[in-house]
């Protein structure tokens, strides 16, 4: 009730950035305002969230902003040039790619939450466990996690679908299998900077068990550089995932998803380039922003790289 | 700041400071060992394990019981795995990975035909990438914050975030189909097929070798599209680190102290600062090369070169697993030992790293 008292009195702008923070949920509010502060000027970054703003709305408002789910047939009106009717045309079956394109824009935020969903607590977990308890766990879990390092990602996904069968679960499970070793890596060196700090040394004190600490004190020391790292890494999931569809091992048909749908246009390519060129521009716009919204994340969560 | 031995994280923290030469030797060839052990048991699990019934995905769901049997036999699908895994091992360093159910040679074969094409356009495409993205790195770095600046790292950024067999595809429309300024998909066109005698199955070699211009223009002609898509990657990547590099560099005192000696601009970015930036950009180098071994199967599918990458994805298709786990296995190595190599080059060139 404090706190709703103080914003309502002087405001929530002087509340933000007052030099003696109250309390702790206080402190907290204003590291982040700070943090939107100097995010606000980088005019990349900005160009980046607002990108993935756009799809998430695009994606929240699907039902709305098409007239079907991008999967009804009209075979006599295939292979249409973009039009007013269709603002991106037809592709070879009569389905309109407008209306494919926004419900793609789902099965890629699916694609991408799924794999951060995966990969996240995986690396954080053999990271922060490697690093903290040190010794032979520490050995086992790093050459693990360097054996998968070494790896050629794309073909290992690719090896992976096909003896799974393809879908698109599947080529999610192929990306996550050979994503999250450099999460350990990133966790384990986060985690090493912390383990003899003080506030750990407390906790030990105390009596907190071994996971309490590497939970609830050394996981969200990790947190900040995990994220920065899966936005970047964001660009290249959803480009992993759409090659796997252009190869016809990603989503199966009729699924709009974007790079299965450039595959179905390749044939039609020297006549009707809009079928292919379309859903390459959505992957584009995605990736690009995913990476801008990543680098400028870095430059305010991760002031060390800033400099640069 | 202190700087990390290798930038990257490449190979970072496998070396631990050990006092002599010899151990660091061991330690070396044990990481690499357990590399390779970790390569094979993967593949072998996708290959193996992780069918249903290997045995059923080659003779088929109509061959007789004893057909069946036969190659359940012949597969050693009887045997304990373990036992499966270790005579998969063996057979692999003896270089054989069985026939290829599609091509009916043995895979090694298939792969000594294909792999030569891939390297000729991995190759190419780094050397591109290379003469490009380094001077695009530099000069972005001293015109930091300035237009040319934003320039290098938005055509870096778009360089991450294009599907290349996209960009491949909307080439070959352009500058095949509407402008007719290059040739088509394929490694050279049909009728020069047979012409050359294989001597290195680098096309662009062995016509040279034989003085066929002819063949060697129309396949550098078939070259050039595949080979700019994957070097826009490639000097993406360069680009982005050379510049990141180069800023470092810039900002440390021995740059100050030159440029206070009086010297040209131009002797300090190149004979100074860049001479520090050649030795960390060895492992970057490295690692787009390794990259661009296995980005271009997409490559490959789109423009039909007739490489590895192509290979494993036809036989993705017709189930012709012995290929598929063949093709994986050798960019897998391939892969390890490009990475392994930079590392260990790195570490030569760089006193600091050793």
């Amino acid at each position: 009730m404090a706190d709703i008292q103080n914003i309502t009195d002087g405001g929530l702008r002087t509340w933000l950035l007052s030099d003696s923070p109250a309390n702790a949920f206080q402190a907290r509010a204003q590291r982040a305002y700070v943090g939107w502060l100097t995010f606000k000027t980088n005019p990349i970054a900005m160009i980046g969230l607002i990108i993935i703003a756009l799809l998430l709305i695009v994606a929240a408002l699907a039902p709305v902003l098409t007239a079907g789910e991008g999967i009804e047939q009209d075979l006599a009106n295939r292979l249409l040039p973009p039009s007013g009717e269709h603002w991106f045309g037809t592709d070879e079956l009569g389905r309109d790619i407008y209306d494919r394109i926004i419900w793609g824009a789902r099965v890629t935020l699916y694609i991408v939450f799924l794999v951060s969903i995966i990969v996240m607590p995986i690396g954080l977990l053999i990271g922060t466990v490697a690093g903290y308890m040190g010794g032979w766990v520490d050995t086992v879990l790093m050459r693990i996690t360097d054996i998968f390092l070494a790896f050629p990602r794309l073909i290992l996904a690719l090896a992976f679908v096909s003896a799974l069968g393809p879908g698109l679960e599947n080529a999610i499970i192929a990306i996550a299998v050979t994503t999250w070793s450099p999460y350990a890596r990133l966790a384990r060196a986060e985690t090493l900077t912390v383990r003899k700090s003080e506030y750990i040394l407390a906790a030990q004190i105390q009596g907190a068990s071994t996971w309490r600490i590497v939970i609830s004190h050394v996981v969200p020391m990790c947190m900040s550089s995990i994220i920065i790292r899966l936005t970047l890494d964001m660009a290249g999931i959803i480009l992993t995932a759409a090659g796997l569809g252009f190869l016809g091992l990603g989503a199966q048909p009729p699924l709009p998803e974007w790079g299965a749908m450039i595959s179905t246009g390749r044939d039609f390519l020297l006549d009707q380039w809009w079928i292919s060129t379309i859903p390459g521009f959505a992957i584009l716009i995605v990736s690009l922003g995913f990476n801008l919204l990543g680098d400028g994340l870095r430059d305010v969560l991760d002031p060390r790289a800033a400099s640069e | 700041m202190p700087k990390s031995d290798a930038p990257n994280g490449v190979g970072a923290g496998i070396f631990p400071p050990l006092p002599s030469f010899f151990r660091k030797l061991v330690s070396f060839s044990l990481t690499l060992m357990l590399t390779f052990i970790g390569l094979m048991a993967v593949t072998f699990v996708i290959g193996r394990v992780l069918p249903t019934d290997p045995a059923m995905a080659i003779v088929g769901n109509r061959a007789s019981e004893e057909v069946y049997q036969a190659m359940r036999l012949q597969l050693g699908l009887e045997k304990p795995i373990i036992v499966q895994f270790w005579l998969f091992l063996k057979s692999a360093l003896h270089g054989d990975f069985g026939q290829s159910i599609m091509t009916s040679r043995p895979v090694v074969d298939d792969i000594k035909r294909f792999f030569p094409a891939t390297l000729e356009l991995a190759t190419l495409a780094t050397f591109l990438g290379i003469i490009i993205g380094i001077p695009m790195g530099v000069v972005a770095a001293v015109n930091q914050g300035r237009i040319i600046d934003h320039i290098v790292r938005v055509l870096g950024l778009i360089g991450y975030s294009v599907p290349i067999f996209w960009l491949g595809m909307v080439a070959l429309l352009v500058f095949y189909a509407r402008l007719d300024w290059l040739p088509g998909p394929g490694r050279f066109e049909f009728y020069y097929e047979g012409v050359v005698t294989p001597v290195t199955g680098v096309i662009l070699i062995d016509s040279a070798i034989a003085g066929e211009w002819e063949v060697f223009r129309n396949a550098l002609g078939h070259i050039i599209l595949p080979a700019s898509m994957l070097a826009f990657y490639s000097l993406a990547y360069i680009a982005r680190m050379t510049r990141s590099f180069m800023l470092d560099q810039l900002n440390q005192e021995y740059v100050l102290t030159a440029r206070v000696k009086g010297l040209p601009e131009r002797t300090v970015i190149w004979n100074h600062a860049f001479r520090n930036v050649l030795v960390q950009l060895i492992t970057v180098i490295g690692l787009s090369y390794a990259n661009l071994l296995e980005g271009s199967v997409l490559t490959e599918t789109v423009f039909a070169w007739p490489g590895i990458g192509l290979y494993i994805t036809n036989s993705l298709f017709n189930a012709d697993m012995n290929a598929v786990i063949g093709g994986t296995v050798v960019v897998g190595v391939c892969f390890v030992g490009i990475n392994m190599l930079s590392d260990i080059l790195y570490r030569m060139v760089d006193p600091r790293a050793r």
